[in-house]
């Protein structure tokens, strides 16, 4: 479902000298349908460059990242959005929404984007929310204005209120209680059985063996670091 | 299951190439081409005097550009006769003005300014008129008992309301804007921000905005074109021209700003 | 002083040329605004100077002249329009509207239905219907251009959202055989029914603004109005005091400091007609002379 080939990866920084600087070469990986693969590598090593490149967030400077049946590298923009809004989906660490926007809207936009009836978008934003310990009084507001930890949810809620294909997941454990922890990674396991190829960052190790079924070690994509 | 949406197929809704217009020797814009999708937005950014605002007035046909070509649902917008140019003003394209001043008739009521594209087109019945304009009021957070007062005595964020609602009444497919959120506080801007995302999602919009402000168009814009002296130095997803901008310009100016 | 040191009809031949090509090419686009040298006239803009040109332009030695203001014969307005022609002209005048060949007139139409062969030049102050939304002259010229009429629509629309109802009164909008926007000069709307299928030629002018229009015997002319809100020509609902007419445009008249008042015709020979045919009135003198 996922498959990165021979890719590559430089900073440019234009205004400062104009020095190149390779973060990324050769990296080559596979995420098979209802397979969950973790990155993991030293802090710096390229986990979050690499996963921000499989969402096009990032460009590359060579080889392919193949998503379902598109080259991510290749893809003009628009293929880019349709494939975000109906393939791929990501939890990144961080909400960012339209302030004032009411959470349940946040969380049913997704499918709203899908063009899901705002009725059925809902009631689906509300199981999940629900399952994920929102309080149903917060619904109405902004998670602009929730904790840390809530806005995680809210953020993993919308990660998951679609059923992609593929899942983006970076860090969803961080930053919650053991409860809501446990139904984060019940969340994974049921995206896994549905057949969804996930790719993940985990630092808590024990959801990392729990969740993942092969782990691959970015240092070794990591120019001037490889061993 | 398939993995592509069928709006990938879709041929293009406006597709600009080699746009340029001079004023004497100095560059408005030159040579600006792209396409633009049914339900995409495109966010056009750079610094005051960029060329963003003269590209912006060519697209919607408020200055002939010099050179290039402008298709619209396979038209050619350059070569339509005056009277049909002006229909696709009025009908199927839209544009909100930076000041809401100049796009509202500030001496009619709210009602007469959301009924007029609709009498333009011929609307002739009084009821049906009303009736939409004050749909479309509630649509814009506008109460329905305001609909008979003059703009003049509405604030500046429902003054943009209300010309968003004038301009999409008529059911454009095609909306132009130029720095909607520009005179707003910033809580006006977020509600408002978050109104036109609405719209553009529930209506299908096809929307060129061009601003200075990368808050805007990270929340609302698809791709982005970033313009320096006339010309276009980048484009792409948004995001990825936000977060891994890759000409010197972009990088200038996405670092200059606060986080967004 | 004689009229011997005018030609006749005040205005040069070259000056009455240019004003019938004017409405040569007003009459073959019924409603459309001709542009033309208007001349300065012996009289103030705001006095007719527009119908006064028109009506020289007109004039033939033959022609039976008659002048009237508000419907009226002999209002000052009027009655120095008509000693002007008669000055400068020497032609006959009128105030029967049957024996008239040429009718110059502010903000009627005569009751009695015009002929064919009959010309009525109304004296115009603003010819352009669409400034009350739209200033730019260059705006409007285009609107007419291309047919864009929406505005004057909203014109309406801003009348019934404020008053219920269609509340302009005179100066009522019509189109004219499905094209142009006009202004009918401020005639009440009461008369706009009069405009349209008429056997008399109509011909407009506008002194100060330098604009000819007209409207070609038996023109379709139709009042813009909603479905729901369709143009009724209303009048006060009265009979005339004097003539006992209930079917004519009637003036409101306070006669004493008390506020009593009465209701006349605004058309005096029509009134006047009425009277000698024997109609009376509430307040009519009693007797058998008229």
């Amino acid at each position: 479902m996922i498959e990165i080939r021979n890719l590559s990866k430089s900073f440019t920084l234009h205004n400062q000298g104009s020095a190149a600087i390779p973060v990324m070469a050769d990296a080559h990986l596979e995420v098979a349908p209802g397979e969950c693969v973790g990155l993991i590598g030293r802090s710096g090593a390229g986990k979050s460059t690499l996963m921000r490149m499989v969402y096009g967030n990032y460009l590359a400077q060579e080889g392919s990242i193949r998503v379902g049946d598109l080259d991510v590298v290749s893809a003009e923009p628009r293929q880019i959005i349709a494939l975000r809004r109906a393939v791929l989906g990501h939890v990144s660490q961080f909400l960012r929404v339209v302030p004032r926007v009411p959470t349940l809207e946040v969380v049913a936009e997704p499918l709203l984007r899908l063009g899901v009836p705002a009725d059925q978008a809902r009631a689906r934003a509300a199981r999940l929310l629900t399952r994920l310990n929102i309080p149903e009084r917060l619904w109405t507001l902004s998670p602009t204005t929730f904790s840390g930890g809530e806005q995680q949810r809210v953020n993993i809620a919308r990660g998951f209120v679609h059923d992609y294909p593929a899942l983006l997941l970076d860090e969803p454990t961080a930053s919650l209680d053991a409860r809501n922890r446990e139904e984060v990674l019940r969340l994974i396991e049921e995206a896994k059985a549905r057949g969804a190829a996930i790719l993940g960052i985990f630092h808590d190790e024990a959801a990392r063996d729990r969740v993942c079924d092969r782990l691959v070690d970015v240092t070794a994509f990591t120019p001037g670091l490889a061993a | 299951m398939t993995l592509m949406p069928n709006a990938i197929t879709a041929a293009p809704l406006l597709s600009v190439r080699g746009l340029t217009r001079r004023y004497g020797a100095r560059i408005g814009c030159a040579d600006v081409s792209f396409d633009l999708y049914p339900g995409e937005v495109l966010g056009i950014v750079g610094e005051s005097g960029s060329g963003k605002s003269t590209l912006l007035s060519c697209l919607a046909g408020l200055q002939p550009p010099d050179q290039g070509k402008i298709l619209f649902d396979g038209t050619d917008v350059l070569t339509l006769p005056e009277a049909e140019r002006r229909r696709l003003l009025r009908g199927d394209w839209a544009y909100v003005h930076q000041n809401p001043r100049d796009g509202l008739r500030m001496g009619v009521s709210a009602g007469g300014n959301v009924g007029e594209r609709l009498m333009a087109v011929g609307a002739r019945n009084y009821g049906a008129i009303r009736a939409t304009a004050t749909d479309w009021l509630g649509r814009v957070e506008i109460a329905a008992d305001r609909i008979d007062d003059r703009p003049s005595a509405f604030s500046g964020g429902m003054q943009q309301r209300l010309q968003i609602a004038r301009n999409l009444v008529t059911g454009p497919r095609l909306v132009f804007m130029d720095e909607p959120t520009g005179g707003l506080d910033v809580s006006v801007q977020a509600r408002l921000l978050d109104l036109l995302r609405g719209l553009v999602r529930d209506l299908g919009l096809s929307v060129v905005i061009v601003t200075h402000d990368l808050a805007v168009v990270r929340l609302l814009a698809d791709r982005l074109m970033v313009m320096k002296s006339g010309r276009v130095v980048e484009t792409g997803l948004t995001d990825q021209v936000l977060d891994d901008p890759q000409h010197a310009y972009t990088q200038l100016l996405v670092s200059s700003v606060l986080q967004v | 002083m004689t009229g011997q040191a005018y030609n006749f009809a005040y205005l040069d031949e070259q000056t009455k040329r240019m004003i019938r090509r004017a409405l040569l090419k007003a009459l073959a686009i019924p409603g459309y605004q001709v542009p033309f040298a208007s001349r300065e006239m012996p009289m103030p803009y705001g006095w007719g100077t527009g119908g006064v040109q028109v009506t020289a332009a007109c004039l033939t030695p033959d022609d039976r002249l008659k002048v009237i203001d508000q419907g009226a014969d002999d209002t000052t307005n009027a009655v120095s329009i008509r000693r002007f022609f008669q000055r400068t002209a020497g032609v006959e005048t009128t105030e029967a509207t049957s024996e008239a060949t040429v009718i110059q007139t502010r903000h009627r139409i005569p009751e009695t239905p015009l002929t064919e062969g009959q010309i009525l030049v109304y004296q115009v102050p603003i010819p352009e219907p669409l400034r009350f939304l739209e200033p730019r002259e260059t705006e409007t010229r285009k609107m007419h251009e291309l047919e864009e009429y929406g505005l004057m629509h909203v014109k309406l629309y801003e009348d019934i959202a404020r008053h219920g109802e269609i509340a302009t009164s005179y100066a009522y909008p019509v189109r004219v055989g499905g094209r142009y926007v006009m202004d009918p000069s401020p005639i009440p709307k009461f008369d706009n029914p009069k405009l349209g299928g008429n056997p008399a030629i109509q011909l407009f002018g506008a002194g100060r603004e330098a604009r000819i229009y007209a409207l070609p015997p038996y023109s379709d002319v139709v009042s813009l109005d909603f479905e729901d809100h369709p143009f009724t020509p209303s009048k006060t609902d009265h009979e005339c005091d004097l003539c006992g007419a209930g079917d004519s445009y009637l003036d409101e008249v306070i006669t004493d400091d008390r506020g009593a008042r009465m209701f006349v015709c605004s058309d005096t020979d029509f009134c006047a007609s009425r009277q000698a045919q024997g109609h009376r009135g509430r307040l009519a003198p009693q007797g058998d002379t008229p």
